[in-house]
C-alpha cells in the first residue's frame, strides 16, 4: 500500500511539473528584444490570388496574470487614462464594453496602439517595444473581461472607481464590426 | 576543584576565539557597515554595539564554562548530588544569577533608551530637507525648497555638506522600502501614504553606500544609492549646478542623441529639464551624467555599460521597468553620446 | 476508588493483566487496512504520521536552503533568477515556520502528552485527525502550486502592499493566504486538545505540581496557539479577501492601511517563535533528568518561566518594527518588554546550569544535543537582547544578522533539542535505539555546519547585507562570508543524511531497546516500545515528580476501566482526583471527509466565491455524519455489563 501510495505521488509530482502554470509566469527578457508583429494594419478581408488563410498573431501574455499587471502600470504611466480614463472612455472610446471599433483580436489591438488610429489615437509603435504594446493589449482585454478572471488583475492600490478588471463581467470575444467607423 | 586545568583550557580556547572575533569585527571596513561610523547618530549605536557586545562576549564566555565544567564535573561522582544543602547552595547561586541577569538588563535598557534619545530627529529647526521616495527599484531625490523653480529633483545619489544635520522625509510611491546607510543611521522604511522623517550627518567628506533593506520584490538586491558627503562650498556648487536645466547638445552627434531621445520610448519615462522631456515614471536624467552609477547603484556610468543598460536592461536587473530598447548602432551612439554630455 | 494496590500475588496479576490487554488489543485496535488507515483516530498514529510529514516538510525546506545557499554562495552569481530565487526563500521561510516547526512540536505533544499523563487517548480523538488532514492538504497544497510556478514570492511574512492585489498578480499570495489559514486550523486543533488533555485525564495522584515540565510547556503553548493564530488567521483571510473580492483592508486610498498587516501578522508571528521554543525547553527539561540522574533542578521557577514567557511573548511584536517610526514612548515599552523575556529564559538556563553541576551527567546523543542547544540558545539570546535595542535594530533590522539571529534561536533552540529528542524518544517509538556512534557524529557535524554556516551572518549583516536579496555585488565584501556559510550548510546537509541513515538502519538493526532504556522518570517509560493502542494495561498512579524513580512494588494502578469500549479516566483539572469514566469515540471517517470539504472550500474560493456554497454544503454532510456517528447505541457485548465503580479489592 505505501508502494502505491509513493508511486502515486511521484507520478502526480512529474506530471505536475510539466504542466507549469501559464498564468504565473514572469517573463522579464524578450529575445529579440523588440520584434514587431509581422502584418501591418489591414483594412479589409480581401486578398489577391488564392485564398490563404492568414497565420494567427498570438499574443505571448494571453491570459498572463505577470503582463497584465504589467499592463495596467504602463496603462497608467502612459496615460492611456488621459482619453479612456479607466476603461469608461471620455475622449477616447470606452474599452469596458464588447464594441471595438478596430476589431478585438489581440493582432487588431496591437495595431491600434501601434499604428494609431484616426480621429485621436497617437501611434505608439516607435515609443513603445513590442513587448510593452503586449502587455498593455493583455490588459486592455481584461478591461472588457475578456480574459481569464483568475489572470486579470484585482484591485488597485488608490481609489477605485469602478470594479477591477477581475469582477467585469465575463464577454465573449466578439467582433463587432464598427457600425459609425 | 583537583583538576581545573582542562576547563581552564576551554574557557582560554574560548578567549582567543572571541578576540580572534573582535579583531576580525573591528578590521571590517567598507563604506557601508555599522562598525565604520561616519557620523554622530552611527557613532552612538555603534558605542551601543559594542556596551552589547562586550556584556553578550562575557555572559556567553560565562554561561559556556558554568555549562563544560558543570558537566566535567560530574565525571567524578557516582550519584547526583540532590541533598537539601547542596539544592539549597544552588538555589541560592541561581537566585544571584537572576538578580544580576535583572540588573544588567536594567543597564542595558537604559543605554538603550538613552542611545535612542541622542539619535532621534530634533522636533524643530532649519535643516536642510531631502525629500525620498521608494519606486520598484529606484530611489527619487527630491532638494526641497520653498520656491518652486529651485527645488532639485535627481536620483540614486544624494550629495549632502558634511557636519550639518540633514533632514530626510521618507515615504514610497509602491510598495514598502527602507532607507539604510550603515556608515550613517539606521534603517527607516518609506511606506505609502506614510511620511517618516530622520536625520544623518555625516563628520567628513565620504561616499557612503546605502541599499534597500526592506524586501520589494524582484530587484530588491539591486537597489543601492549612495550618500555623497561633501564640503558645504563644494555641495553648494552641486546644488547649483543641479538647479540648472540640462545643457544644450554642443555637436551633432549629441543633437542627434537628443532628437532619439525625444522621438524614441526614452522620452515616455524620462525627465531633462529644458527639453520637452519630462516624465514622471523614471528617474530625472537632466544631470544624470553627473551621478557614478546607473540603475540604483547596479553598474557604473560608462559608455559600455549605459549600452548595455538601454538596449538590454533585462539581462542587467531582470523584471525592472526600463524596457529593451530597439536602436540602430547610429541612434544608440549618438543617444549614449547625449546622455554622456549631460553633466 | 477505582485505584487499586498492585499488592496481590504476582500469578494472579499477570493473569489478570494477560486478560486485559486481550480484550483491550481488540477494543483498541484500529480496522485493518487501508480504510483502518484513513479512519485512525489513535492519537500516536495520528501524532506519527504529523512527525513523518513534518519532517518531510523539513527535508523539502532544508533543500530549498541549501539552493538558496548555492545562489548566494559567489556575487553576481545567476544560478537562480529574481523570480525563483523570491519563491525559494519565501517557501523556505513559510515550510519552516508554518509546515515543520510548530506542527513538529504539537505532534510531538500529541504523542506524548496522553503517555506523560497515563491516559489512553487525546480528548476528542476525532478532531485530532480533522486537524492533521487539514494539515496535510494545505501542506501539499502550496507545495502542488510550489511545482506549478505558483509559489508564494513574497517572503513568509508577505508585508502588503508587496503582497497585496496589486504587486502580486496571479494566484500565488492567494494559496499562501490560504495555507496559512489551512495550518492554522490544524495547530488550534491541536492546542485545544492537548488543553482538555491535559487537564482533564491525568492519572491519579499528578496533580498540578506534578505534571512533567513537558506537559507544563505543552499546555502553555497550547493556550499562546489558541490566542495568537487566530491573528495571523485573520489577517491572511483580510488578504485573501482584497486579493479576490476587491476589499480594502490594507488600501490607504480607501481607509485601510498598509500597517494594520504587520501589527496582525506580528502579533501571531511573535508569539510564533515561543509557541516553537517553549515546547523546545520542555523537551530539555523533560529529557536533562535522565542524563543528569537528577530531577530538574527548579520545577516551580521552570514552570512559571514558561507561564511568565507565555504571557509577555505577547508584549514585544513591535520590535519587528522599529523601522516603521514606532514612538519615542512606544519604543521603550516594547524594548523593556522585550528585555525582560530574557529573565523567564535566563532562569530556564541557569536551572539547567544547576542540575548539569549537582547532577551526574552522561554524555548519550541526546545529552550532546542538549548542550549543543543550551551553547547556541544563548548567543541566540544574546544577539536577541541585542535586536530589542531600539538603535542597535535600526541598523541590524533586516540584515543578514537577523537571519543569524533567528536560525540561532530556532535551529539552536529548537532543531537542537528536537534532534535530542529523536534520539531519545526513538527507542519508545520504534522499540529500537538509534546508533550511538553515529548520533556522534551527527551532532558534531550539525553543530559544526550549523556555526559555519549562521555565525558570519552576523557579521554580514553588520556589514550592510540585507536580507532577502537574491544576489549581491562584487565589491562589497560579503562574497567570502557568504561563500564559507554556503560550505557550512554541505555540513550541515551530510549531518542530515546522516540521521535519516541513522533512523533507516535502527529501525531494522537498532539495538532492542526495552521499556525504559535511559532510566527516565516520566510515565511513557512505563509501557512498552512502541506502546500499544491503549497505552497501558492498567494505567498507573503517581506519588511524586519522578514517578518511574520513586514507583514501589505497591503503587496502585488504574483498574475498572471497562475495556470492551474505549473508556478513559477523567478525573479533576487541579489534583487530578478520580471524576468520571468517559468512552471515547472510535475510528470514524467522518474527520477526513470533513477535512476534504474544509479543503475544497478553501481551495475553490481561490478562483471563484462559488467555493462557498459548494464547500459548505461539503462540510455541513460531514458534519452530519459525524455527529450521527457519535450517537449509536453503546456497544454492550453480552455477558459484560457495566463494572460497578466501587471495584473488588
Amino acid at each position: 500500500m505505501r508502494l502505491v501510495k509513493s508511486i502515486l505521488l511521484i507520478s502526480i509530482i512529474t506530471a505536475l511539473a510539466f504542466v507549469s502554470c501559464e498564468r504565473e509566469k514572469r517573463q522579464f527578457k524578450t529575445t529579440p528584444p523588440s520584434s514587431p508583429p509581422n502584418t501591418p494594419v489591414r483594412q479589409t478581408e480581401l486578398q489577391p490570388g488564392p485564398h490563404v488563410a492568414q497565420p494567427q498573431v498570438v499574443n505571448p501574455y494571453e491570459g498572463n496574470a505577470y503582463a497584465m499587471s504589467e499592463g495596467k502600470t504602463l496603462f497608467e504611466w502612459f496615460n492611456c487614462v488621459g482619453c479612456h480614463a479607466h476603461g469608461g472612455g471620455a475622449i477616447g472610446p470606452a474599452l469596458m464594453d464588447e464594441k471595438w471599433i478596430y476589431g478585438a483580436s489581440p493582432q487588431n489591438l496591437y495595431d491600434t496602439i501601434a499604428e494609431g488610429r484616426p480621429n485621436g489615437m497617437p501611434a505608439f509603435g516607435d515609443k513603445l517595444s513590442s513587448d510593452q504594446i503586449w502587455k498593455l493589449v493583455a490588459y486592455v482585454r481584461s478591461l472588457a473581461g475578456q480574459t481569464p478572471k483568475d489572470a486579470s488583475p484585482s484591485r488597485s492600490d488608490h481609489m477605485n472607481m469602478k470594479p477591477s478588471e477581475q469582477e467585469m463581467p465575463q464577454q465573449p470575444l466578439t467582433e463587432k464590426k464598427a457600425e459609425h467607423k | 576543584m583537583s583538576h581545573p586545568i582542562k576547563p581552564r583550557l576551554n574557557v582560554a580556547a574560548l578567549r582567543i576565539l572571541i578576540a580572534a572575533a573582535c579583531l576580525s569585527l573591528a578590521s571590517c571596513g567598507g563604506n557601508h557597515s555599522a562598525l565604520n561610523p561616519a557620523g554622530p547618530q552611527s557613532e552612538r549605536i555603534g558605542n551601543l554595539w559594542w556596551l552589547l557586545f562586550t556584556v553578550s562576549v562575557i555572559v556567553f564566555v560565562l554561561v559556556v564554562a558554568f555549562m563544560l565544567y558543570g558537566a566535567y564535573r560530574s565525571r567524578r561522582r557516582n550519584n547526583a548530588a540532590t541533598d537539601e544543602n547542596a539544592e539549597r547552595r544552588m538555589a541560592r547561586a541561581v537566585s544571584i544569577a537572576v538578580a544580576v541577569t535583572v540588573v544588567t538588563l536594567f543597564g542595558l535598557l537604559v543605554a538603550s533608551v538613552l542611545t535612542g534619545r541622542a539619535i532621534s530627529p530634533p522636533p524643530s529647526g532649519d535643516f536642510l530637507t531631502i525629500k525620498i521616495t521608494g519606486h520598484q527599484w529606484w530611489w527619487e531625490v527630491e532638494y526641497e525648497d520653498p520656491v518652486a523653480s529651485q527645488r532639485v529633483t535627481t536620483a540614486n545619489e544624494i550629495h549632502i555638506p558634511t557636519g550639518q544635520t540633514v533632514m530626510l522625509k521618507l515615504t514610497s510611491h509602491d510598495v514598502i522600502h527602507s532607507f539604510w546607510v550603515p556608515s550613517l543611521h539606521g534603517k527607516k522604511d518609506l511606506i505609502p501614504d506614510h511620511e517618516i522623517i530622520t536625520t544623518i550627518q555625516a563628520d567628513a567628506p565620504g561616499t557612503f553606500r546605502g541599499q534597500c533593506a526592506e524586501f520589494c520584490g524582484h530587484q530588491h538586491a539591486h537597489m543601492a544609492f549612495f550618500i555623497i558627503a561633501e564640503p558645504p562650498d563644494q555641495f553648494q556648487a552641486w546644488l547649483e549646478n543641479q538647479r540648472k536645466p540640462s545643457v544644450q547638445p554642443a555637436d551633432q552627434l549629441q543633437a542627434r542623441g537628443q532628437q532619439v531621445f525625444l522621438t524614441k520610448s526614452c522620452v515616455l519615462c524620462h525627465t531633462i529639464q529644458g527639453t520637452p522631456a519630462g516624465a514622471h515614471v523614471g528617474p530625472n536624467l537632466t544631470h544624470v551624467a553627473s551621478r557614478q552609477t546607473i540603475a540604483a547603484g547596479t553598474i557604473p556610468f560608462a559608455h559600455d555599460s549605459l549600452a548595455r543598460w538601454v538596449v538590454d536592461s533585462q539581462s542587467v536587473k531582470p523584471g525592472n521597468r526600463m524596457p529593451q530598447n530597439m536602436l540602430s548602432p547610429e541612434e544608440l551612439q549618438a543617444l549614449l553620446a547625449y546622455l554622456e554630455s549631460l553633466k | 476508588m477505582n485505584v487499586e494496590s498492585a499488592t496481590v500475588t504476582t500469578d494472579d496479576v499477570r493473569a489478570r493483566e494477560e486478560r486485559e490487554r486481550a480484550i483491550l488489543e481488540r477494543t483498541w485496535a484500529s480496522p485493518p487496512g487501508l480504510w483502518g488507515w484513513l479512519t485512525t483516530t489513535n492519537h500516536k498514529s495520528i501524532a506519527r504520521r504529523y512527525i513523518i510529514t513534518a519532517f518531510i516538510f523539513f527535508l523539502l525546506g532544508g533543500i530549498e536552503a541549501a539552493v538558496i545557499r548555492l545562489q548566494l554562495s559567489r556575487p553576481e552569481n545567476r544560478i537562480l533568477g529574481p523570480d525563483l530565487y523570491d519563491q525559494f526563500f519565501s517557501m523556505h521561510g513559510t515550510t519552516m515556520m508554518f509546515l515543520f516547526a510548530v506542527p513538529i512540536m504539537e505532534a510531538l505533544g500529541l504523542y506524548f502528552v496522553p503517555l506523560m499523563i497515563g491516559t489512553r487517548n487525546v480528548a476528542l480523538p476525532r478532531l485530532n485527525a480533522f486537524g492533521y488532514y487539514v494539515y496535510l492538504i494545505g501542506g501539499v497544497m502550496i507545495y502542488v502550486a510550489f511545482i506549478l510556478n505558483i509559489g508564494v514570492d513574497t517572503g513568509w511574512f508577505s508585508y502588503v502592499p508587496l503582497s497585496g492585489p496589486q504587486y502580486s498578480p496571479g494566484k500565488r499570495v492567494d494559496f499562501w493566504a490560504q495555507m496559512i489559514t489551512f495550518t492554522e486550523i490544524a495547530a488550534i486543533v491541536g492546542g485545544i486538545e492537548i488543553i482538555v488533555t491535559a487537564f482533564k485525564q491525568r492519572v491519579p495522584g499528578m496533580s498540578l505540581n506534578r505534571i512533567p515540565i513537558y506537559v507544563w510547556a505543552m499546555i502553555i503553548t497550547s493556550f499562546m496557539v489558541l490566542f495568537a493564530m487566530p491573528a495571523v488567521m485573520l489577517s491572511s483571510s483580510m488578504l485573501a479577501t482584497d486579493r479576490l473580492i476587491s476589499t480594502h483592508f490594507f488600501n490607504p486610498a480607501e481607509g485601510g492601511d498598509p500597517m494594520l498587516w504587520q501589527h496582525l501578522f506580528w502579533f501571531f508571528g511573535h508569539p510564533e517563535v515561543y509557541i516553537i521554543f517553549i515546547p523546545a525547553t520542555g523537551l530539555v527539561s523533560t529529557m536533562l533528568p535522565s542524563f543528569t540522574r537528577r530531577p530538574t533542578f527548579g520545577y516551580l521557577a521552570l514552570v512559571l518561566s514558561l507561564v511568565a514567557t507565555g504571557f509577555i511573548g505577547f508584549g514585544l511584536w513591535v520590535h519587528h518594527m522599529f523601522a516603521t517610526d514606532v514612538p519615542q514612548l512606544g519604543q521603550s515599552f516594547f524594548t523593556a518588554a522585550s528585555m525582560m523575556i530574557a529573565i523567564p529564559s535566563g532562569i530556564q538556563i541557569f536551572c539547567w546550569l544547576a542540575s548539569l553541576w549537582s547532577g551526574k551527567v552522561r554524555f548519550a546523543t541526546p545529552m550532546l544535543f542538549i548542550l549543543g542547544f543550551i551553547a547556541l540558545f544563548v548567543l541566540g539570546g544574546l544577539t536577541g537582547v541585542m535586536l530589542a535595542a531600539v538603535p542597535l535594530d535600526l541598523q541590524v533590522h533586516d540584515t543578514f544578522f537577523v537571519v543569524a539571529h533567528f536560525h540561532y534561536v530556532l535551529i539552536g533552540g529548537a532543531v537542537f533539542p528536537l534532534f535530542g529528542a529523536f534520539y531519545y524518544w526513538f527507542p519508545k517509538w520504534t522499540g529500537r535505539m538509534l546508533s550511538e556512534r553515529v548520533g556522534k557524529w551527527n551532532f558534531w557535524l550539525l553543530f559544526i555546519g550549523f556555526n559555519l554556516t549562521f555565525f558570519p551572518m552576523h557579521q554580514l549583516g553588520l556589514q550592510g547585507m540585507p536580507r532577502r536579496v537574491y544576489t549581491y555585488q562584487e565589491g562589497t565584501g560579503w562574497a567570502n562570508l557568504n561563500a564559507l556559510a554556503s560550505i557550512g550548510a554541505v555540513i550541515i546537509a551530510t549531518s542530515v543524511v546522516i540521521f535519516i541513515a541513522n533512523v533507516l538502519w535502527s529501525c531494522r538493526n537498532g539495538l532492542a531497546a526495552g521499556n525504559n532504556p535511559w532510566e527516565s522518570d516520566t510515565l511513557e517509560w512505563d509501557t512498552q516500545s512502541p506502546p500499544p493502542p491503549y497505552n497501558f494495561v492498567f494505567p498507573p498512579t503517581v506519588n511524586s515528580r519522578t514517578p518511574m524513580w520513586t514507583r514501589t512494588a505497591d503503587t496502585p494502578v488504574v483498574t475498572g476501566l471497562r475495556s470492551e469500549c474505549r473508556e478513559v479516566l477523567l478525573t479533576n483539572p487541579l489534583d487530578a482526583e478520580p471524576d468520571r469514566r468517559y468512552e471515547m469515540p472510535g475510528p470514524s471517517i467522518w474527520p477526513l471527509m470533513l477535512a476534504l470539504g474544509v479543503g475544497v472550500t478553501f481551495i475553490v474560493v481561490i478562483f471563484t466565491p462559488w467555493g462557498i456554497p459548494i464547500g459548505g454544503t461539503l462540510c455541513a454532510i460531514a458534519l452530519i455524519g459525524w455527529f450521527w456517528s457519535g450517537n449509536r447505541p453503546e456497544p454492550n457485548l453480552p455477558g459484560q455489563t457495566r463494572e460497578p465503580l466501587e471495584d473488588e479489592l
